[in-house]
């Protein structure tokens, strides 16, 4: 081969921003999700059947009509099930398909396989099942009553609040709420299996665990790991509504194909999904909050109620993380958090953006809107007079370190001016009356790590072909974040080549096998880690081919654009042929490396440790328009200081604040789930659940890089980004409440979300 | 036989007319671009590009949702999916703003507002910032937060303002907005035969924007009369002292009628209260009466215009206010095989109008309560003629009777008005349900009736003074 002569193209713009490299196909309608796949002849479809009564014996379920219909092939129900009917993660305690009883309105009871999905979904009006009804419990509270828990109450305690307390100047108590949140993600849950010779399985799931959909369908099935692969090319969203709950809609489809010896698809429909999925967790929560004459807070104590659904799903690794977050980003020497998970008649509640942290945060900024309200001074005064500092310990005993939210929230009221805008606010509402305006500053310090110590690893997998050509395989789902995006530039920046010369490879369990899922912010740092030692190795290996060859010191060997350089003087090898040699030389141009997270531990018998690799700081300030005649509210705007360390691409990773923003403010305003007293879901279609659209985003959003030296816990120093910012969108709740106070002083302050027009109508005409 | 093109392709099929265009694309011809969010209109990840051939033979193209959409409307059309629009081995203008903006991440809804940025560029409508964001606001998107599809939505605007505007196929082809195929389709369309009259007796079908979304899985079974192209049943006739309007007519037609514009001075800030732009293209009035939604957007804003309906059947036709044509929840005074043919209203006196929305999302949402009034009063504020109706109150669509009956002959004050509001209290039975508390529709009603007169009687009395009044 002849020495590449091929014009050279700089690569550091990749630095700069690339844009997501699946917006090509994206944007022209040709990139695969799971109901994209070309499904094998004689594909069979299902849908599930579910119950229909939120908690109840079943009496008897009466398939023969459904059975009867042409082109229905079997309908499966627990008494099919080869391996275990169970699919709980954490704790054992979820059937696939109800034995018995049911304890959820939408809990699978039966899988309908038919040869059209239009079949199948006649075929479910026919079954008739009786139920003898119990006792529904929908909320966290009845549940605490009753004495119903998932697991045993979690407690963190740091110095003694009862004595701080005592010495407190004011002290008050008082009650919150934040509602769940559905996920939403535009694609719904979804799988497609194949059965394959010898009694394997190929599972092609819209899943943020491959792993998860291969161990439980392993357990499901009866059979071992190695005869399952699941492999994912990319989600239609996730937000973690598909880290645990994609499971089961894989797992039926695989028990359907092994049954059936037929390739089956289950994607559920829009209504199927709401009705049978869980939701960000609704939390109930009491607070005592004691604060020194200087507004320092001295103690926090809160109690806080999760309400978990029928079953663990993920409830007590969220229920933790609610407490990591409890005192957000203010330093409380005396913190005494407890958390029950609740055990109610809900679908099981689960992993959505925040994992918890947004509920705990919430009660903390309620907590502190109450005490200013009451004492008559600014909510940003006592915010501000309590941010965390350097060497601060919080309440789970890690010492805060390379603190920036001091820093954030300085820029922040400098840069956008927040005293001249309070001011402004001010002087707007005394002269306006339809109309008022409301401002608060929401802090967020979010600690990244999987809080389960033990799932902070990822391996990375990658093959230079002979061409020259890379793929690349990690454990790392792609669902909108850009997670691709940025293990290709961590793979073209280590190697200096171009980007066309770099594939990321479908996330597949046979490439790439026991991972975490894509979750708690880290996917990019743990996968890109990873990646980057896999690339250090076989960077390592190639220049030593040449340091052999040319008999010099590798380290004067470097790639730069395409080619070899060695002590700064181009070479006369391009990359294809510096392949080329190694191929000849029989050196393997593939490595497989292992990342795990340094330093972090946490005890659960102490409740102790130092469990985040860092924390994510920044600081919004979100101001809103009331209309006090219809109840109404708009943002005017929403502006942003956040550390994103050194971010390796800032267009994806505004794209992750932006997006992360609105989905917090949804939660906070719009966005409202209801269940019937009986645990029907009556937010129960996008007619009557609504999530923001074009129109209700703030009018401007403006987000400003704080300057900091970022983490090397963090890959390339480029800060996780995924969940901190839609904690940003908890302030409006607080600006619209603002706005409130100042239309009607006789409002008496509800911490309630969501801040919908209902409450914001009845709190401006409270008398 | 339904006939039609989609994207380059002539499509002659046999396929039941009343299955969603949705699955057709997607399941028969396997145009998988196309993606299924919702299937009832709500977020627009199937959106669907229709061009309609007018009577000047010139193709006029509107987005839809093609989940709510049976594929019978699509008989004589140009149907144009996200594979339609793209070019040869490059990005389409709208496509490449929105991978500099980084509009797409998970990339699930991206086609649909693909298809809604590019379908706006030759749509005919004046290129302003307000209509691209139009264009787009029935698209849900779960992962951008909208700040980068607004920004590349504002580049597309720009690169469009060298639009020429009397060669604009030609041109939006030669600027790489859409491909060249486009060109052709008009004579192709021309060469479809007219769709022969569908069955008597079927179950009618106008824009099936709410059938579809209450019964997509058994309307693919049953006989449909798919009548939105019924052209006997279309159009906006206006004469000195009246409006009549065809049953079909969309609402969407409807709101860019120059005299209806001339009628209405806020229609614009009205309709964009009432659905999605893609709804608003296929939903027709007809189909919303007899829906009889207690919540109908369009119901209630025609109500408090004191509107007549023509129905019709093969015994002859009658004309009814539509007031009285609600008997009780979802029930109507519709006889055996009666069509509503037409609508109509009177025009003859000045009149001033008002529309009030409230919902928990502003646009693309039901109200929590929606109410209208048709209003005149004289210089001194004196009321001769006044209606007005509510949504959310009642299990039907409600003509407020008694309280308009109170207005005429008073004179337009906070004492007034005061007044009615109690009037008002009395009239309405407003239920507790996922859209609000009774509690809150009860202060609701007030407060939108209030709106009413503080945005057409300004000079005579606002929010301050009539909260005053009442403590």
């Amino acid at each position: 081969m002849k020495a590449n002569t091929q014009k050279i193209k700089p690569t550091k713009q990749t630095k700069k921003s690339l844009q997501n490299i699946d917006s090509y196909t994206h944007l022209r309608g040709e990139s695969i999700y799971v109901d994209d796949v070309n499904v094998r002849q004689g594909t069979l479809h299902a849908v599930v059947f579910d119950s229909n009564c939120a908690h109840g014996k079943i009496k008897s379920v009466d398939y023969s009509k459904a059975l009867a219909l042409d082109g229905v092939v079997r309908i499966l129900t627990s008494d099919d099930v080869t391996g275990e009917n169970q699919i709980g993660g954490i704790i054992p305690d979820e059937p696939l398909f109800a034995e018995g009883e049911v304890h959820f309105w939408g809990q699978p009871i039966g899988l309908i396989v038919a040869e059209s999905i239009s079949i199948a979904k006649k075929a479910r009006k026919l079954i008739i099942a009786e139920f003898e009804e119990l006792p529904v419990i929908t909320t966290a509270k009845q549940a605490k009553e009753k004495g119903s828990f998932i697991n045993a109450p979690r407690s963190f305690n740091l110095g003694n609040v009862n004595e701080a307390f005592a010495n407190c100047e004011y002290v008050f108590e008082g009650e919150t709420f934040s509602n769940g949140q559905e996920h939403l993600y535009i694609e719904s849950q979804g799988a497609y299996v194949e059965p394959l010779e010898n009694g394997n399985f190929r599972i092609v799931s819209s899943t943020q665990g491959p792993t998860q959909v291969q161990r439980i369908a392993a357990r499901v099935l009866g059979i071992p790991m190695h005869k399952i692969e699941v492999d994912v090319t990319r989600l239609g969203g996730g937000f973690g509504g598909k880290e645990d709950q994609a499971t089961p809609w894989a797992v039926m489809a695989a028990l359907a194909a092994q049954i059936l010896n037929q390739s089956v698809k289950l994607i559920l429909d829009r209504h199927d999904d709401l009705r049978m999925t869980g939701k960000r967790h609704p939390y109930e929560t009491t607070y005592k909050i004691g604060l020194s004459k200087d507004l320092k807070i001295q103690a926090f104590e809160i109690e806080l109620l999760q309400n978990s659904g029928a079953a663990a799903d993920l409830s007590p690794a969220i229920a933790e993380r609610t407490l990591f977050h409890a005192t957000n980003s203010y330093y409380v020497p005396n913190v005494k958090s407890t958390v029950y998970s609740c055990k109610t008649n809900l679908p099981p509640n689960t992993a959505f953006r925040g994992f918890g942290g947004p509920q705990g945060m919430f009660v903390i900024e309620s907590a502190i809107a109450r005490v200013a309200s009451e004492l008559g001074v600014l909510n940003t005064t006592i915010q501000e007079a309590n941010l965390l500092k350097e060497n601060d310990e919080f309440s789970y005993g890690q010492i805060a370190q390379k603190v920036e939210i001091r820093n954030s929230w300085n820029t922040a009221k400098e840069k956008f001016e927040l005293e001249k805008v309070q001011n402004e606010v001010a002087v707007f509402n005394e002269n306006s009356a339809n109309i008022k305006k409301g401002v608060a500053v929401m802090p967020i310090t979010f600690g990244i790590s999987f809080t389960n110590t033990q799932m902070n690893h990822a391996r990375a997998l990658v093959h230079i072909y002979q061409d020259g050509s890379i793929g690349v395989s990690t454990a790392a789902v792609e669902m909108g974040q850009g997670v691709n995006t940025k293990l290709l530039q961590i793979a073209v920046d280590s190697f200096s080549i171009e980007n066309h010369r770099v594939k990321i490879e479908s996330t597949n369990t046979t490439r790439v096998a026991n991972t975490s899922p894509s979750a708690a912010s880290a996917t990019a740092d743990l996968n890109g880690k990873a990646l980057l030692m896999a690339c250090d190795s076989l960077l390592f290996r190639l220049k030593n081919i040449v340091a052999e060859e040319y008999k010099v010191d590798i380290k004067t060997v470097s790639l730069r654009d395409e080619w070899v350089y060695i002590n700064d003087q181009k070479s006369t090898i391009s990359w294809e042929h510096l392949i080329f040699k190694a191929m000849a030389l029989r050196v393997a141009l593939t490595e497989n490396a292992h990342y795990a997270t340094p330093v972090i531990h946490f005890d659960k018998t102490k409740e102790k440790g130092h469990p985040f690799a860092y924390h994510v700081y920044g600081t919004a300030i979100v101001t809103t328009t009331v209309d006090c005649l219809r109840g109404t509210y708009e943002f005017d705007s929403v502006k942003i200081i956040h550390d994103f360390g050194k971010s390796m691409n800032l267009g994806i990773d505004l794209g992750q604040i932006e997006g992360g923003l609105i989905q917090g403010i949804g939660w906070m305003t719009m966005e409202e789930i209801s269940y019937a007293a009986n645990g029907k879901l009556l937010s129960n279609a996008l007619s009557t659940y609504k999530v923001p659209d074009v129109y209700s985003v703030p009018k401007e959003v403006e987000v400003i890089p704080l300057e900091t030296p970022g983490n090397d816990m963090a890959v390339l120093k480029s800060k996780a980004v995924g969940e901190p910012p839609l904690m940003y969108g908890i302030g409006a709740y607080f600006a619209i409440q603002n706005a409130i106070r100042a239309f009607n002083p006789k409002y008496k302050m509800r911490f309630h979300a969501p801040m919908t027009p209902e409450k914001v109508l009845m709190g401006l005409y409270q008398k | 036989m339904i006939e039609f093109i989609l994207n380059e392709r002539h499509i002659r099929t046999d396929a039941k007319s009343g299955m969603t265009l949705l699955d057709f694309i997607r399941y028969e011809k396997r145009l998988t671009g196309t993606k299924i969010g919702c299937r009832e209109g709500d977020c627009a990840a199937c959106t669907a590009l229709v061009g309609t051939m007018n009577a000047n033979g010139v193709l006029e193209y509107q987005s839809i949702t093609s989940c709510i959409s049976p594929l019978g409307n699509a008989h004589g059309k140009h149907i144009v999916t996200i594979e339609g629009i793209n070019l040869k081995n490059e990005l389409n203008v709208a496509q490449e703003a929105m991978k500099l903006n980084y509009a797409t991440q998970c990339g699930f809804c991206t086609p649909g507002f693909v298809l809604s940025l590019t379908g706006f560029t030759f749509s005919g409508k004046e290129n302003t910032n307000e209509n691209i964001m139009a264009a787009i606001s029935g698209n849900i998107c779960r992962c951008t937060g909208y700040k980068s599809i607004q920004r590349a939505a504002t580049d597309i605007a720009t690169k469009l303002e060298a639009l020429e505007l009397d060669n604009k196929m030609a041109w939006l082809v030669a600027n790489s907005f859409i491909p060249e195929y486009f060109l052709t389709i008009p004579d192709k369309i021309k060469k479809i035969p007219v769709k022969q009259e569908s069955e008597a007796n079927s179950f009618v079908v106008s824009g099936g924007t709410d059938m579809y979304v209450q019964r997509a899985d058994s309307l693919i079974d049953e006989q449909i009369n798919l009548v939105s192209d019924h052209i006997g049943l279309k159009g906006i006739i206006a004469s000195d002292d009246k409006i009549v309007i065809g049953a079909n007519t969309t609402v969407t037609e409807f709101a860019s009628h120059t005299i209806i514009q001339e009628l209405f001075p806020n229609l614009k800030k009205h309709m964009a209260l009432v659905s999605s732009e893609p709804i608003r293209n296929m939903a027709s009035f007809g189909g919303n009466f007899v829906n009889a939604s207690p919540i109908g957007d369009m119901t209630i804003f025609f109500l408090a215009l004191n509107t007549s309906i023509t129905l019709q059947n093969e015994k002859g036709t009658r004309e009814i206010l539509l007031k009285d044509f609600y008997k009780g929840y979802k029930t109507f005074d519709l006889q055996e095989g009666e069509l509503v043919t037409s609508i109509s209203f009177n025009t003859a006196s000045d009149f001033k109008f008002n529309f009030e929305k409230v919902c928990k999302r502003s646009y693309l949402d039901i109200a929590s309560v929606n109410s209208a009034m048709r209003i005149q009063a004289d210089a001194n504020g004196i009321i001769s003629n006044a209606h007005v109706a509510m949504g959310g109150v009642a299990p039907i669509p409600k003509y407020l009777e008694q309280t308009s009956a109170y207005l005429v002959g008073k004179t337009v004050d906070v004492v007034m008005v005061n007044v009615a509001m109690e009037k008002l209290q009395e009239e309405i039975a407003p239920i507790s349900d996922v859209r609000g508390t009774e509690d809150y529709k009860r202060l609701l009603a007030r407060q939108l009736f209030m709106a009413h007169f503080i945005e057409l009687f300004p000079s005579k009395l606002n929010l301050k003074d009539c909260l005053a009044y009442e403590s």
